[in-house]
């Protein structure tokens, strides 16, 4: 775009829509059939609900808050409030009222757009602590006919108030766009808060167009394309995608019919452009292996041929490197026909272009999967306070273990310690009313320290250990990088999360949580009977099974020099799912390594104790907030190690 | 629970009902009334007779004494077809869905009494049956987005979880767009999670669309949460009606369910 493009967000919107003012902006599946909005439809969507929530006293400067899925008003909803200088806070919609209590408090929210019935009462049971709280509008008038609290709207009843408001002021509305200016605060995101509790990170207009405008340069995308979105709100992740990007490149976003149809939607969109944290992939290929397993022993046989057939030469063909055997090429080509197209069909990748991974490492398996079938997944890094745009891996040039190379505009400095330092105009402004906070994390020559361990290769890629205070040593003095080791463990379909501890221990011990769909698949085929999670997850053949796994990663992990002294000892299968609700998950589900690891202090004990099972008793919250216990006897199984494989081949 | 809803005037009444299998007698002289627009339980031990009282109500079984009268209209037995087209909708203790068929597929059998077009014409999806067949599927869609099931829209029914099952053959009943409804145990047999959810749903479908509902459940928890008045059976006999607070105190009824010394 030219030196005179739109810098603010509301004016990037009216540009669209004079742009392409009939071209689909926004898709929403409802009642069975997909409904579109053009980018014209939109930005009057947009103004009149700006007008609406001036009508009802928003005003400059003021924090909106918004919580529910993806629904387009609520995007519409984040427009409306940067039309009117306030700044839009969206919230982890399955965040419980207590922890919603804390960002209401801390952004000082007077306004809050919802979804639905389910999100109002969350509000209403907080209310009285956040007296500032003056208005809450919800999307979905279901089940709210008889709540008749004043300070309760519907969207409708303010976008019609909006309307009229506009036929009676109509210069109003594109003089507060006017008055916008590109180092206004934009958004607030806050941090999923692995530590403590989260921070409102303020990006303005300036930086998160900056990210959104090189990400689009990068991958050339253009209003043809479509993405999905399925992400939370609250995450930057889909905020740059689904609102920065989209805004900037003028592509079209879904919105799922609900959170349990994602698979369905993907499918019949089919976008070019799709975006997905590693455990989405993770998921997505547990079920496909999962239905393979079931599947007739012929079609078995294919898939597994073809699949190494792809292992072997997948992701070169993707590359368009020369030096492929011609064989090889015509068994792809075979391959395509019969396996990996009907495969990304399934997925509903048959469509892609571009595929970015974030949020948290991916296992080089399961990256290597997906591109080995054909699918132009890359890796991406970038955190809340730099709008998710550090690193990119550009086309052709896809390593396995690096994130790739630093966006065009930032630059990216290795501190002393290790820590990734990042400057560029893409970065937080600051945490919200936490200026020691903003302090602390940039230097005095402006470079963010993102806390992540890192290192660049020979060729310029960035390659990302760990996180910088959970990289440890082991008591031999080996490196311990526990998100290594857990990746590798997630990697088994039949693991859905793993937690590692061996920080200034002999050997590394772990905790498993099985994948309630792939081990009750197996369990089923077996006719192994179980009651539920806690005993399925008990059960002798289970533990048989994860050891398999284990050992497999503790094989792997033995012809690594640095790290085949983290292969797994022993280990044991938790009772219970880790969840967000209980505080072991961030809402982003990333492991709270230290909560946890002081949560079942006893079971590390027993861990390293030698014991051979243990008792243990544990809190849960069920989804409506009340709470119950689960306890149960946990086996503790030692898993077979293996000498470094690394030593031996230097010998 | 009855905050904002209007409880209307007595639309079922039934009078002296008895009801025998050669020796056994199932129902013995049972009278009772619902009104419109409440949710009115029917509760009592196994075997105490309240599901030979819904399949009476909605003229699966015809007593031998007794009068029905439902909207106005007197007479001895209700007629399965009579019942269906006058607006009773109902549930069953044992799903009674097409196993083989989608959700969708099952939820449009609900609509069958409203189809007009004839067997030819929906053959030939043509002109009326086209517009009709759309104007169905509408309202089913609408059914799917009330009970949260789109995700299994397309899944045949017998692949279904039991919990979902149950709320499948809920939705066939609300495609009948019922004015009463009624729910043989909607809640037998589901977690705690799924109760609550089902009871969200019938409170919802009162709430929303103003039916009228009669239940038989188990759970006492749900059945004092979420009922109007209750009508307590035993041995075929009612021992109590009235309302959740009156019926737990009344030692017929403890008795009844905690059994005592005779």
């Amino acid at each position: 775009m030219s030196g005179r493009s739109p810098d603010t967000f509301p004016r990037l919107l009216l540009h669209q829509a004079a742009v392409r003012a009939d071209q689909p902006a926004v898709r929403e599946k409802d009642l069975g059939i997909w409904q579109t909005w053009t980018w014209g439809q939109v930005a009057d969507e947009v103004r009149a609900l700006a007008c609406g929530l001036a009508e009802i006293g928003f005003k400059r400067g003021d924090n909106l808050a918004i919580i529910g899925d993806n629904r387009p008003r609520l995007y519409w909803a984040m427009a409306a409030a940067q039309c009117l200088g306030g700044v839009p806070v969206p919230m982890y919609q399955d965040a419980v009222a207590q922890e919603l209590l804390f960002v209401l408090q801390d952004a000082e929210i007077k306004f809050a757009i919802v979804e639905d019935q389910e999100q109002v009462d969350k509000l209403l049971e907080v209310k009285e602590h956040c007296p500032q709280l003056a208005h809450i509008l919800y999307d979905e008038p279901r089940g709210m006919r008889h709540y008749n609290q004043h300070f309760l709207h519907g969207l409708d009843e303010v976008q019609q108030m909006g309307r009229t408001h506009m036929r009676n002021h109509p210069e109003f509305l594109d003089a507060e766009i006017a008055q916008g200016s590109p180092d206004d605060v934009a958004i607030m995101l806050y941090t999923s808060g692995t530590t403590g509790k989260p921070k409102g990170v303020c990006q303005t207009h300036a930086a998160f167009i900056t990210a959104a405008q090189s990400g689009v340069d990068f991958d050339s995308l253009g209003p043809q394309d479509d993405i999905l979105s399925y992400l939370p709100m609250a995450w930057v992740g889909d905020h740059l995608f689904s609102y920065g990007q989209a805004m900037v490149a003028g592509f079209t976003i879904n919105c799922p019919e609900s959170g349990d149809t994602v698979m369905t939607d993907l499918r019949e969109i089919g976008p070019t452009y799709y975006f997905a944290p590693p455990r989405v992939f993770e998921n997505l290929l547990t079920q496909v292996m999962i239905r393979m397993e079931d599947a007739s022993a012929i079609k078995r046989g294919m898939f597994q041929y073809f699949m190494e057939v792809a292992r072997r030469c997948g992701s070169e063909i993707l590359d368009r490197r020369a030096d492929v055997a011609l064989s090889d090429r015509v068994l792809y080509a075979l391959g395509n026909l019969c396996v990996y197209g009907p495969l990304r069909n399934v997925l509903g990748m048959s469509r892609i272009r571009v595929a970015y991974t974030a949020g948290a490492a991916i296992g080089p398996d399961l990256f290597r999967f997906y591109r080995s079938i054909g699918i132009n997944l890359k890796q991406l890094y970038g955190s809340t306070e730099t709008c998710a745009a550090v690193c990119l891996q550009p086309d052709g040039e896809i390593k396995f273990d690096s994130v790739g190379k630093p966006v065009p505009g930032v630059e990216v400095k290795i501190a002393d310690n290790g820590e990734v330092l990042v400057r560029s105009a893409a970065m937080l402004k600051g945490y919200y009313k936490r200026p020691d906070a903003t302090a602390e994390s940039i230097d005095p020559e402006g470079y963010f320290r993102t806390g992540d361990a890192g290192f660049f290769d020979g060729d310029g890629h960035l390659k990302i250990i760990d996180r910088a205070k959970d990289v440890g040593k082991m008591a031999s003095g080996a490196i311990y990088a526990p998100n290594y080791i857990e990746n590798k463990l997630k990697f088994f379909s039949h693991i859905k999360e793993a937690v590692a501890f061996g920080d200034r221990r002999e050997m590394v011990c772990a905790f498993i949580n099985i994948d309630m769909g792939s081990v009750g698949n197996w369990a089923e085929r077996r006719n192994i009977a179980y009651s539920g999670y806690t005993d399925l997850a008990q059960r002798e053949e289970v533990y048989q099974l994860i050891c398999e796994c284990v050992e497999k990663a503790n094989a792997e992990l033995s012809h690594d020099a640095m790290l085949c002294d983290s292969q797994v000892h022993r280990f044991l299968i938790l009772h219970k799912e880790l969840d967000p609700d209980d505080d072991e998950l961030t809402r982003t589900r990333k492991v709270r390594r230290g909560f946890i690891a002081e949560k079942y202090q006893v079971l590390i004990d027993a861990l390293y104790s030698g014991k051979s099972s243990q008792f243990i008793e544990t809190q849960v919250k069920f989804e409506d907030g009340r709470s119950g216990k689960v306890s149960a006897d946990l086996r503790i199984m030692e898993a077979k190690t293996f000498p470094s494989q690394a030593a031996k081949k230097a010998a | 629970m009855s905050d904002g809803r209007n409880i209307g005037e007595v639309i079922l009444n039934l009078e002296g009902i008895s009801l025998a299998f050669g020796g056994v007698n199932a129902l013995q002289d049972i009278s009772f009334d619902v009104r419109e627009h409440e949710v009115r339980a029917i509760i009592g031990p196994n075997g105490a007779g309240k599901s030979s009282m819904l399949n009476v109500i909605n003229g699966v079984y015809h007593p031998q004494k007794g009068v029905i009268t439902f909207h106005g209209q007197t007479r001895r037995n209700m007629d399965t077809h009579a019942a269906a087209a006058q607006g009773i909708g109902r549930t069953f203790q044992n799903i009674a869905l097409f196993k083989g068929m989608s959700v969708l597929d099952n939820l449009m059998t609900g609509r069958n009494l409203k189809m007009k077009c004839n067997f030819l014409q929906q053959a030939l999806y043509w002109g009326p049956a086209r517009r009709e067949e759309l104007e169905h599927r509408r309202k089913i869609e609408e059914v799917i987005d009330f009970l949260e099931i789109e995700h299994i829209r397309k899944t045949p029914v017998g692949r279904l979880p039991y919990g979902l099952q149950k709320r499948v053959e809920l939705g066939r009943a609300l495609a009948a767009e019922p004015s009463m409804l009624l729910l043989d145990e909607p809640m037998a047999g589901m977690n705690v999670e799924e109760k609550q959810d089902m009871c969200r749903f019938i409170l919802d479908v009162n709430d929303e669309f103003g039916t009228t509902i009669v239940l038989i459940e188990h759970d006492m928890g749900v059945v004092m949460d979420i009922s109007d008045r209750v009508v307590v059976l035993d041995y075929g006999r009612k021992i109590a009606d009235g309302t959740p607070d009156e019926v737990k105190s009344n030692q017929a009824v403890i008795d009844a369910y905690l059994g005592v010394a005779h």
